[in-house]
């Protein structure tokens, strides 16, 4: 690129990625403590169990995650067959479903006390466990399965974008060329939505590295778990801080190791999005088994738990229902819209200023503000809390010592600590849904701009963002649903008397009694739709 | 720019000025969960008028508490454990007490000796044992790794509060050696990897996935008095574990008033009203917990249990093992 930035572009960059950095930052420094032997401890006992879980998970998962969202997204965008008008945008509802939540229904349903195995029992006559085989939810395979059926929609959405906003042209080419809808997937398709679904997968191995909920649920000790056990248990954040890092690291070789693999390449396309798509046709036997691989995921990712907690929200009315759903859904609804906005400014930032300026080190500010997303929540929320505490316990230090009274923890005290813990955590997916729009936009037209006269800001509110405002919305929805299930970080950092829909539901669900809590989880996959709803239209209104 | 500074500014002195203009409330952070909590303190604001606030975590409020400082605003901690309250305490995060009331209402061996924290119920690690299958409900806490249990245990996480404290009293009595045999011999005996809480062991009982599981009392008296639960726990016996020599492990629900509570009168008052009887009624009667203050009865269904010796062992000694217990744990892979 040759274009010339004046010195706020990369200022205003670095300062930002520094202050989204600061929390993880803490935490590493505080690593350097002493941890009373607690890190040589564990890495003596139970250390090398829960890594091998922690690695079976993500993997599990992430390839799963793949191996469903990769082809549902192109079959949805690229084919024609029943029912596909109903996929495209149920295939998204799992989204809307906290992972807490999906893991409490299939654990009820499929336990050994459970209504399917009883029924089963009742059935066949058997007596015990041992007289017949039942495969055990509570599983490294069984928090795979979950963590994938609430993950999936992530590779499905940002591959679905991908391949609509591919050009056309391509695909007729190889159609013109006598390409099988198969090859014309695995030649043209893929290789180019590459980027797109490196990010989605690269998003659900983070998001499952942060997971406690579900595999603490499942009795799968992880990493998570030890990070949990070190500093709430043995009171060590040294060793907590430790394990994080340890957890980083993972990260960072995950997202290399794919970077590597498609350093070479580049691929840029001119598409006004106002294309035709000629979708393949499927009929018979293929279209059949499209209808039905989408229709049974569908079932068991949504649909089920859905119908689920209705059932326990209509057993347990009396229990479930609370006046205050309005005010906790009017909390959540704002919170989310709020870390939404904010996600989306800071992705555009960093990744826009990753394209224009030409130093060696532009890609690192877009790269240091997305680590937070690998943190558990608990952890994060602690992070979050040092920097703002250490500001107002030196404001407040700083009245006093005028001899007038504090204004007490304006920061970490307030709401404004929970949207920096939610901004921290959840601008990995801006950046990363952000930076593999903006990198399908060819560099051309920035020159031609530049030719042009326009100034760096001109050009992105002129030139780009009409061309990346799908994958801005899609971030925006994105971290919106996040924002509305996300529960540890929000525990820890809220004001006094603030609820939201996921604190709400998960005081239930941590003793186990979500029937209880039923309708306010309904209310929060509700109030999750319709988002989802409206991203859809506008993706679909282009083509 | 300036404007939005300005309105930010004006914003945040709005925000401080509600917290610190209005004297006479409380504010909570609590590890018990809010349901639990909110009977007793709508009562108490209805004959006071003292407004309550709380915030709820399972996790990490103590950090966050000494995060604060001595800016803090809240006044008081209620745990579901005694460790934590030792913890508090350790880290000198709390301050003492010294209120006739509470002295009064509280037996000495269930509040702190400096008064930095204090019981506000007991809870017992029982037994269940199940009606079809166990018929000599003698059992011990000992007795469970033995060879008469092999395969018919349940239990949740070792990792969970309720059992580190079991296994850091096994440590007080027998020491780390012989609590390692015990805890080995234990996980030998499990009917499956520990997973779910008590209430879901009491549930495998009933299938037939195990014999005995470990549990606390109240959560066996919830699931009575539950409709769609009391199948399950109709289907076993709540057993008192070792009456025959030290008697049974007990656990506290407790509280502590924070070191730099800037409501420090109203704290007391709502901590003496949690002691006295109206407060310890409810958690007597809802909860299903055994009250403090000895004035009150325990529900009828919980008396109905019958009387049981408690392991007399200084809450003190079970907190100090407590790291000991988790090293202990990890040592004999108890939940892996």
């Amino acid at each position: 690129m040759f274009i010339k930035l004046n010195v706020k572009w990369p200022a205003a960059s670095w300062l930002l990625s520094f202050l989204i950095f600061l929390p993880l930052l803490a935490i590493v420094w505080q690593s350097f403590g002493h941890d009373e032997d607690v890190f040589a401890h564990l890495w003596q006992t139970v250390l090398p169990d829960y890594v091998l879980n922690t690695v079976m998970v993500v993997l599990g998962v992430a390839f799963l995650s793949m191996l469903i969202g990769v082809p549902m997204a192109w079959f949805i965008a690229m084919c024609n067959f029943p029912m596909r008008s109903f996929f495209i945008w149920a295939m998204l509802l799992p989204l809307a479903m906290p992972s807490y939540v999906v893991a409490f229904v299939y654990t009820d349903l499929l336990e050994y006390a459970g209504p399917v195995q009883g029924a089963l029992r009742e059935f066949f006559g058997w007596q015990s466990a041992v007289d017949y085989p039942f495969f055990d939810v509570r599983t490294i395979g069984g928090a795979i399965v979950m963590l994938t059926l609430v993950l999936y929609p992530y590779v499905y959405l940002l591959a679905r974008t991908a391949f609509l906003e591919q050009s056309q042209t391509l695909a007729q080419s190889a159609r013109m060329l006598g390409c099988s809808p198969w090859q014309s997937f695995k030649r043209v398709s893929f290789p180019l939505a590459r980027p797109a679904i490196a990010v989605a997968v690269a998003l659900v191995a983070m998001e499952t590295l942060a997971d406690f909920a579900v595999v603490h649920y499942f009795a799968v000790p992880t990493l998570t778990t030890a990070v949990y056990d070190t500093w709430l248990g043995y009171g060590s954040l040294a060793a907590a801080a430790r394990l994080s890092a340890l957890m980083l690291a993972m990260l960072f070789i995950l997202i290399s190791v794919e970077r590597f693999g498609r350093s070479k390449q580049r691929h840029y396309q001119r598409t006004t999005g106002q294309e035709a798509i000629n979708r393949y046709s499927l009929t018979g036997a293929k279209a059949f088994a499209v209808t039905m691989f989408c229709l049974i995921i569908f079932g068991l990712a949504f649909a089920l738990p859905f119908f689920s907690l209705i059932g326990m929200a209509i057993d347990y009315f009396d229990e479930s229902w609370n006046e205050q759903f309005f005010e906790y859904s009017y909390n959540s609804f704002m919170l989310a819209s709020i870390v939404a906005v904010v996600c989306v400014i800071i992705g555009l930032l960093l990744s826009y200023f990753k394209r224009l300026s030409q130093g060696k080190y532009s890609g690192v500010p877009s790269k240091l503000a997305s680590t937070g997303y690998a943190l558990p929540g608990t952890v994060l929320a602690i992070g979050v809390l040092i920097p703002l505490s250490l500001f107002d316990h030196g404001l407040n230090s700083l009245w006093e010592y005028f001899e007038r009274e504090g204004p007490g923890l304006i920061l970490s005290g307030t709401l404004f600590a929970m949207i920096a813990g939610y901004v921290v955590r959840f601008s990995a997916i801006a950046i990363g849904s952000i930076e593999s729009s903006l990198n399908k936009v060819t560099p051309s037209l920035d020159m031609v701009s530049m030719t042009l006269g326009m100034s760096p800001l001109k050009m992105l509110f002129k030139v780009h963002l009409p061309l990346v405002r799908k994958g801005c919305f899609a971030a925006a929805l994105l971290v919106f649903i996040e924002s509305m299930k996300e529960l540890p970080a929000a525990l820890l950092l809220r004001p006094f008397n603030y609820e939201t829909l996921a604190t709400y539901v998960y005081q239930f669900v941590s003793d186990e009694q979500l029937e209880h809590g039923a309708l306010a989880a309904i209310v929060i996959v509700v109030v999750g739709l319709v988002p989802l709803i409206i991203l859809n239209r506008s993706l679909e209104q282009q083509h | 720019m300036k404007s939005i500074i300005a309105a930010l500014a004006g914003a945040m002195t709005l925000a401080t000025s509600f917290a610190a203009v209005s004297s006479e409330q409380v504010n909570i952070y609590s590890y018990r969960q809010p349901f639990l909590i909110d009977p007793v303190v709508k009562k108490f604001t209805e004959n006071t008028g003292i407004k309550v606030n709380v915030v709820f975590a399972k996790k990490g409020l103590a950090e966050r508490l000494a995060r604060e400082g001595k800016h803090t605003k809240a006044d008081i901690v209620l745990t579901t454990d005694i460790s934590r309250l030792m913890e508090l305490e350790d880290k000198g995060l709390v301050q003492a007490v010294n209120s006739e009331i509470i002295n009064k209402n509280i037996p000495t061996h269930l509040r702190d000796v400096e008064n930095e924290w204090f019981a506000l119920t007991t809870r017992v690690r029982n037994v269940f044992a199940s009606k079809e299958r166990i018929t000599d409900t003698n059992i011990s806490y000992e007795d469970l790794a033995g060879e008469a249990f092999k395969g018919k245990i349940c239990t949740r996480s070792g990792k969970h509060p309720y059992n580190v404290a079991l296994v850091a009293s096994m440590i007080a009595h027998h020491g780390y050696e012989g609590a390692k045999t015990w805890l080995s011999g234990v996980k030998e005996n499990l009917a499956r990897k520990p997973q779910g809480n008590d209430r879901a062991q009491i549930k495998a009982v009933k299938e037939g996935q195990c014999d005995v599981a470990l549990g606390n009392s109240y959560y066996f008296g919830k699931m009575v008095t539950d409709p769609k639960q009391k199948v399950a726990a109709d289907a076993v016996n709540i057993v008192f574990p070792n009456q025959k020599n030290r008697g049974a492990h007990v656990n506290v629900s407790g509280m502590a008033l924070t070191k730099f509570s800037h409501n420090k009168e109203a704290a007391i008052k709502l901590m003496e009203y949690l002691t006295g009887e109206n407060a310890q009624n409810i958690y007597a009667q809802v909860n299903m917990e055994y009250p403090v203050n000895v004035a009150v009865k325990p529900s009828k269904l919980v008396a109905s249990w019958g009387s049981f010796d408690a392991d007399m062992l200084p809450m003190s000694k079970i907190a100090s093992n407590r790291k000991l217990a988790l090293k202990l744990l990890d040592e004999v892979k108890f939940d892996l």
